[in-house]
């Protein structure tokens, strides 16, 4: 046992900087605003410069089409007064205008304004004064005021994902930012980790580790590096799901028997069993109002989604069409019900209305699974399977726009897609 | 001279903590097995020699080195050719009531991680529940699962699936 600890190490998100995801789109939306980005002046002094982060963030949600611009002449800013009759002559129903520009300290102010071409009128900008070290980050706050200005919907391009890294014979549960920039690892074992998901806080994560040779589910604090065994009882301890108010979790435990459904304190205490039947329940999921608890269950005779108020109570059938369908997963405006399904064979991400119990496959991998919604709901972040390899993949909710983001040389699976900042 | 020689024991030392001895595998078995390994490893390096006929845990003669119990697909009952090294076990665990055993329950790679981790659950528990029948206590079994995790096979065959479709047995001291 000594040995076995010894070999996980636990960091604070601070760590080095690991082999990053590399992202490649594979679709394309219809419905795409086409928008231009004016390199933004003075942005060489930042690296990167913020113009391609903007462009790249766009161009990843399949809502926008990038139109190259190149460098204008005269020079165009934030404060110039924009000729937009002229770019209504070249297609971009949208503009970009902004500039890098030294400040005090060794700091920089950048600025930008966005302008609707069509109707010929301004839609804001802003201004941010940031350390060199803040471009990527900065382009992504830009990133997303033009996408909520644009589509009416909040961007995600600040949000981080969670997802595991497997080389060789080691685990490693890693964080990044949603472009897969500035991956860090927050914890290392030989032992496998799987199930990672955030609190909706943003603070911490909860998952499943195998080092005691059996699985354990752990909270641990990004900030601190810190982690509490939050369900280690006797027999297996997995699938933790997350209440709305990031107090409580659902965990799927065999202590009495079977794999059965109990709520859990993050703390670890208050441990109250929610399901009783002789059969499987597993991958609970709070609904986002907090009232039901999404899960697999195999009572009927094959694995289908259920739900149970989160009071207890007998257990109600959601899913009715196929013989496998798996890991529910609820859109965060609680309206679509996101699965795993089986067809000959094969597994695909699905996507069900649960108003009209429509469902719509998603993916075409065969080997897809794990899905994660980005908090806007827009995006589905899901483990996929390229030649033998794990991958991560991600389509836009109606299926339309995928991408795909791999680490040379390790196997990745597992994701989970972060909360909104500073929620 | 002195400190090479510490430099060289602490090697010999962590070398005994990370390796996995291969004692008895099965034939295509390739994972980590049950073994003699004992956890810290030893402080000397010295090898204890085992005795055929000495512990029979250990005697690869006897029915109890056998610890790995395969399972059909979607399938927890144990089969027929089994139920001897089920029988087996029960009895040294009844003879031996200090003996204490995990039941890792293993699934193969198909579908969802969690979903095959109470699969994997499922088996052991069957294993558990079998062991209990003859006699031996709760006290002295736990079940768990590794689900598809810890595979022994790592082609995407029926073959490799059967061979992950999986029971180990394992005594304290062996995990």
């Amino acid at each position: 046992m000594q040995a076995v600890r010894a070999v996980i190490v636990a960091l604070a998100i601070a760590g080095s900087a690991q082999a990053q995801l590399s992202i490649e789109i594979t679709g394309g939306g219809a419905d795409q605003i086409p928008i231009a980005i004016v390199p933004f002046a003075g942005e060489a002094a930042l690296q990167p410069g913020v113009t391609e982060v903007i462009e790249a963030d766009l161009a990843r949600s399949g809502r926008f089409r990038t139109l190259y611009t190149g460098p204008q002449n005269p020079p165009l800013n934030e404060a110039t007064n924009v000729d937009l009759a002229g770019w209504r002559g070249r297609t971009a129903d949208a503009l970009v205008v902004g500039g890098v520009y030294p400040a005090p300290g060794g700091r920089y102010e950048v600025r930008f304004r966005l302008y609707d071409v069509p109707k010929q009128v301004s839609l804001g900008g802003l201004a941010y004064t940031i350390t060199p070290a803040q471009a990527r980050a900065t382009a992504h706050r830009i990133a997303d005021f033009i996408y909520e200005k644009l589509t009416g919907d909040r961007g995600v391009f600040s949000t981080r994902i969670a997802y595991v890294v497997k080389a060789g014979s080691r685990f490693q549960l890693q964080i990044a930012d949603a472009d897969g920039a500035n991956p860090q690892t927050a914890i290392q074992s030989n032992e496998p980790i799987i199930s990672p998901t955030w609190a909706p806080d943003g603070t911490r994560l909860a998952y499943v580790s195998f080092e005691a040779k059996k699985p354990v589910v752990y909270v641990h604090s990004l900030a601190t590096g810190k982690r509490q065994a939050t369900a280690s009882f006797r027999g297996s301890n997995s699938a933790p799901a997350w209440s709305p108010d990031s107090k409580q979790l659902a965990v799927a435990l065999s202590r009495e028997g079977g794999t059965q459904l109990f709520l859990v304190n993050a703390d670890g205490s208050n441990l109250r069993r929610l399901t009783s039947s002789p059969s499987i329940d597993t991958e609970p999921q709070f609904s986002p109002d907090g009232q039901w608890i999404y899960f697999t269950s195999d009572r009927g005779g094959s694995p289908q989604i259920y739900r149970v108020s989160t009071g207890g109570g007998a257990g109600e059938r959601v899913t009715f069409s196929g013989d496998y369908n798996v890991t529910p997963r609820l859109s965060p405006d609680g309206k679509t019900l996101v699965l795993v399904t089986r067809n000959a064979g094969r597994f695909y991400v699905a996507a069900m209305d649960l108003a009209t119990r429509q469902t719509q496959v998603l993916t075409d991998g065969g080997r897809d699974e794990s899905p994660s919604f980005a908090p806007n709901g827009k995006m589905i972040l899901y483990a996929a399977n390229d030649g033998g390899r794990g991958v991560l993949a991600a389509t836009s909710s109606d299926g339309r726009v995928r991408q795909r983001l791999s680490v040379k040389a390790a196997d990745v699976r597992e994701p989970a897609w972060g909360p909104f900042p500073g929620n | 001279m002195r400190k090479i020689l510490l430099v060289a024991t602490m090697t010999t030392v962590l070398a005994a903590c990370q390796s996995t001895p291969e004692a008895e595998k099965p034939a295509g078995v390739e994972d980590r097995k049950p073994t003699a390994t004992t956890p810290g490893g030893p402080s000397t390096g010295a090898v204890k020699p085992s005795t055929i006929g000495g512990d029979p845990l250990k005697d690869p003669s006897s029915v109890l080195s056998k610890r790995t119990i395969y399972f059909e697909f979607d399938r927890d009952d144990i089969k027929a050719e089994f139920i001897p090294v089920v029988e087996a076990h029960g009895k040294y665990l009844r003879d031996n009531r200090k003996a204490k055993m995990l039941i890792q329950g293993n699934a193969d790679e198909r579908g969802s991680r969690e979903y095959n981790l109470a699969l994997g659950q499922r088996r052991s528990d069957a294993i558990k529940k079998r062991l209990i029948v003859l006699g031996v206590t709760e006290v002295q079994i736990e079940s768990v699962s590794l689900g598809e995790e810890k595979p022994a096979c790592v082609d995407h065959d029926e073959g490799c699936w059967y061979k992950n479709r999986r029971g180990d047995m394992l005594y304290g001291g062996e995990f």
